[in-house]
């Protein structure tokens, strides 16, 4: 340990502004980036469902459709 | 040779090896972070001239180095596409491009909050820090043209094209200390022969470099992953993934 306490090390030698601030926005933009890189998937993995679900609203309203133009006959 | 690396081009071979990979490189990273972090901030020795400012350097140098390799990897994917026709691979060309310009800013930022206490600036146009900055221009730009095109096979295509150009940059930054006169200081680990750096300080550095590279590689995958979902929609395999993956 190149520290005599805690305080001495949250003081840096009295750089603690810099170093601090340097190793919070590394690390919070890494998180921020892993956050956002997984709801990305999750978000993909959804509209994928949502599509399918179109297609089969669609699938299915064509074939009603086709019904109900047989009966008027 | 590279014959094993054909399988991979279909993107459920890429998919399942990147689900493999996936948890094996979030554990390395954690690890070495955690690692490389404490033990430069807390057991190396200061630094004779620079006293504890210097401890930036763990995490500085590691996202500065990996900020080129990052676009290099983005090239070597681009020129792949290119050559062999592999969608997959433009697909990792771009999940590689956000994370690459995380790294980039990470070391401007970090170089600005060291750069202020030593040099008494955050910023100067010096030759380094600007060759830098155009480098997360180039990812930024990769990344809005490939955003551009509705179809993704030709925004692919561009962007590839743009990452590739931007290669020039890359042997710029690394000689920019050399070739210009400039407050940066030079090489400290790639003179792999004389380190101009003690091993105690080195030791914290390489394994910081380390859990970075797992970092990088660890997001790519589960970027690549979500780029194969999203341009792979219509297959079978994919839509069987996503009605079990349960989000809907």
């Amino acid at each position: 340990m190149q520290f005599d306490s805690f305080s001495s090390f949250l003081h840096m030698g009295g750089y603690a502004f810099y170093v601090w601030l340097s190793f919070a926005v590394s690390f919070g933009v890494m998180a921020v980036l892993v956050f956002a890189s997984y709801r990305q998937h999750r978000s993909h993995l959804k509209s994928v469902v949502l599509e399918q679900e179109r297609l089969q609203r669609i699938k299915r309203a064509k074939k009603n459709a086709a019904v109900s133009v047989s009966h008027d006959r | 040779m590279w014959k094993w690396l054909h399988p991979y081009a279909k993107t459920e071979n890429a998919y399942q090896l990147c689900l493999t990979l996936q948890p094996w490189l979030w554990g390395c990273a954690l690890v070495c972070l955690i690692v490389g972090t404490v033990w430069g901030l807390a057991f190396a020795p200061q630094d004779y001239q620079q006293g504890d400012s210097f401890r930036i350097i763990y995490i500085h140098v590691p996202s500065a180095i990996l900020s080129m390799s990052t676009y290099i990897a983005m090239a070597v994917a681009a020129l792949v596409g290119m050559v062999w026709q592999w969608r997959t691979a433009y697909m990792a060309m771009i999940a590689m491009a956000p994370v690459g310009a995380v790294m980039t800013f990470i070391a401007l930022f970090t170089g600005a909050a060291w750069g202020k206490p030593m040099w008494g600036a955050w910023w100067v146009w010096d030759a380094r820090l600007t060759s830098e900055l155009i480098l997360l221009f180039l990812y930024i730009g990769v990344i809005a043209l490939y955003g551009a095109f509705e179809d993704k096979q030709q925004g692919g295509k561009a962007a590839g094209i743009m990452a590739l150009v931007g290669v020039v940059n890359i042997p710029i930054i690394h000689y920019s200390v050399e070739w210009w006169n400039t407050l940066h200081q030079g090489a400290t680990i790639s003179k792999f022969d004389s380190p101009s750096i003690a091993p105690e300080m080195l030791w914290p550095l390489l394994i910081n470099l380390a859990g970075f590279a797992f970092f990088i590689a660890a997001v790519t995958t589960v970027r690549l992953r979500s780029e194969i979902v999203l341009r792979e929609m219509h297959r079978p395999w994919v839509k069987r993934l996503a009605d079990e993956s349960g989000v809907a």
